[in-house]
């Protein structure tokens, strides 16, 4: 009988990389990849309250540790990024969302909320200079403790000789306190940042590679959710598109920019871009062909230019817009599905774009093993049947059942060998 | 001679429509009468909605034209508007879940077709809604949630609805973003949709209207 070589970490570390590397060129790897996003899943099955994963930085490392080495997915995904920033947007006092234990109940997860950050009338000044637009309109409205940044001068014009007299703006009582959350701000930023580099590297060793590395997002995207809100955004298509289009010129080079110096300090090629307002429902073809595309598209070639992978995480209902979606250089492009017509989105992405998903949350949540085997086993005989292929849910399991999630990764570890 | 309001505000041309409603009041015309073509025109934009001619942000643009009408007509107003609701539906986004963008759409449609909405919020114990269903005695209940903690609130929900003795006289249907046939059944609810047209149609159904 042939003895079992146990594989070392660094081994099977390229063995995964390798495979989701495989999928996302189009070509057959191995055998189908399978990624799932555990989400807060991780805190429930370690015991702990979504709350104190906010809060509790090695807590939330050991529990998010022990389910990916439990489960052992073909990737590790870094939850310190947005599922441990409790103490920061305490100190910060940040509007925008509400958190396990601030807002939500302590097992809940984060809610974003809607908000006009940038006034219909605001577009010329945010065109002009959106970094001082940021600073002095958007931060004291979205930072409750920067409150009092808006009385600043224009820092633009603190440069020449007697100009830097202008300093003296920053030396008031409200500034005072700017500095002051500033300075904690810094502090516990820093601390996420290394225990979010730690975990990273402790994954690595122990053999996963990353989901992905940096994230994005898509320009109109970015306008509606950060800065006119949902309502504006969408009120702006009738009554100001011009502008709209402008602040989208405008912000592309900004996010782009943001994601490739990231890019190049990370272990990892793939860009997480969740897609909000593009989907179906939320606007018709000619909207999304004039204000989502383009700037999508842009967005999506500029990271590809740079050597990256875009990955977007196509949210909600996307069946009719699968031939933009085909429009990009190939071998390149990861898109995860939420709500997708699968075998038709193999047909149009097929020698485009690889295509991730397939696992119904709601089967992961109320189903049996059996259905999610039935299920995997049908997606990998249809849409992985010939690579270009990632096994996935369609959102995060937070509310899965264990053994469904065990079933999925297990079936597909089994089920999803290429033979050769 | 004054354009068509219908027209002008179910194609969402603002200026247009806006012009209209200006230059009627000011000939002296009854208020209620501008209404009522509002009404019209607003229920235009419904049906367009529910034949994907017309997408949210269209629902959305029409919203905000029907306030600065509103604005304009209610200080002309000397009496309520009197109009005759087809019937009582209760919504509302169940507990744990602040999600709305769904939820405001299918009571804006809903309310366009001629519904007695009663909007519960987000974040909605069981109790509210069993309350809110011994209060109004309607007999349609649509439960909102995006999040998939919601489909245990969605089971709460209807199962706080049962063990108060309301389960026979509601029909209960269930919407959002991850909602299927699998949740339907977990939930206990009578059926689900993914988008406002099914809460429209599941309340057509149920209570009666074209």
């Amino acid at each position: 009988m042939a003895k079992t070589i146990e594989k070392s970490p660094a081994a099977l570390y390229q063995e995964r990389e390798k495979r989701i590397e495989d999928a996302i060129a189009l070509g057959v790897p191995d055998r189908v990849p399978v990624i799932v996003s555990f989400s807060y899943f991780a805190a429930k099955y370690y015991g702990i309250t979504l709350k104190e994963a906010m809060f509790d930085g090695a807590k939330m490392a050991a529990a998010w540790e022990k389910t990916i080495t439990d489960f052992q997915p073909d990737a590790y995904e870094n939850p310190f990024g947005t599922r441990h920033v409790g103490m920061l947007s305490e100190i910060i006092d940040y509007k925008m969302m509400r958190w396990p234990g601030h807002g939500v109940g302590d097992n809940v997860n984060f809610q974003y909320l809607d908000f006009e950050n940038l006034k219909a009338d605001e577009y010329d000044e945010f065109l002009f200079d959106p970094t001082d637009f940021i600073l002095r309109k958007f931060w004291p409205r979205v930072f409750g403790n920067l409150e009092g940044v808006e009385n600043l001068p224009p820092l633009r014009m603190i440069h020449s000789y007697g100009g830097f007299n202008s300093l003296a703006g920053l030396n008031t009582p409200e500034m005072d306190r700017v500095f002051a959350t500033l300075d904690k701000a810094r502090k516990q930023a820093a601390i996420n940042a290394a225990a979010s580099s730690a975990y990273a590297r402790k994954m690595e060793d122990l053999g996963f590679p990353a989901v992905s590395g940096p994230s994005s997002i898509v320009p109109f995207d970015l306008i509606s959710d950060q800065f006119r809100g949902t309502r504006g955004a969408m009120v702006d298509m009738y009554r100001r598109p011009d502008k709209l289009l402008m602040a989208i010129d405008k912000v592309l080079p900004m996010i782009l920019d943001q994601a490739i110096t990231a890019g190049k300090k990370m272990n990892c090629k793939r860009v997480f871009i969740p897609l909000h307002k593009g989907q179906e429902f939320f606007m018709s073809r000619e909207q999304y062909q004039t204000f989502y595309w383009p700037g999508f598209r842009a967005l999506m070639v500029g990271l590809i230019d740079a050597g990256l992978n875009p990955c977007p995480f196509v949210e909600g209902e996307y069946t009719s817009r699968l031939e933009f979606l085909a429009d990009v250089p190939p071998g390149k492009v990861c898109y995860r599905f939420e709500n997708v017509d699968f075998a038709r989105a193999k047909e149009i992405l097929k020698g485009h774009a690889c295509i991730e998903g397939g696992m119904p949350i709601s089967l992961m949540c109320t189903g049996t093993p059996e259905d999610v085997k039935a299920r995997c086993k049908q997606m990998i005989d249809t849409v992985g049947k010939d690579g270009g292929y990632i096994m996935n849910a369609g959102v995060g399991l937070d509310n899965a059942k264990e053994e469904n999630i065990r079933a999925m990764i297990d079936f597909t570890k089994e089920y999803g060998v290429y033979k050769k | 001679m004054a354009g068509n309001l219908v027209t002008e505000l179910s194609n969402l041309n603002e200026k247009e429509a806006l012009t209209i409603v200006k230059s009627r009041l000011s000939a002296g015309e009854n208020p209620t009468r501008i209404l009522s073509d509002v009404r019209s025109a607003m229920e235009i934009v419904g049906k367009r909605f529910e034949k994907k001619e017309y997408f949210i942000p269209d629902l959305v643009y029409s919203g905000e034209i029907l306030n600065e009408i509103t604005e304009i007509v209610k200080p002309r107003m000397t009496g309520a508007l009197a109009t005759k609701k087809r019937g009582k539906v209760i919504i509302g986004t169940v507990v744990g879940d602040i999600h709305d963008i769904g939820k405001n759409i299918v009571t804006f449609m809903l309310d366009t077709s001629g519904f007695e909405v009663h909007d519960l919020g987000v974040d909605i114990p069981p109790q509210v809604f069993v309350d809110k269903i011994t209060e109004t005695r309607a007999p349609v209940v649509l439960l909102s949630g995006f999040l998939t903690l919601a489909f245990d609130s969605m089971k709460q929900t209807v199962d706080a609805i049962k063990a108060a003795g309301l389960r026979d006289k509601v029909k209960i249907c269930i919407g959002g973003g991850q909602i299927d046939d699998n949740v339907r059944k977990y939930t206990g609810a009578d059926d689900w949709g993914p988008d406002a047209m099914t809460a429209v149609s599941f309340s057509r159904k149920w209570i009666g209207g074209k």
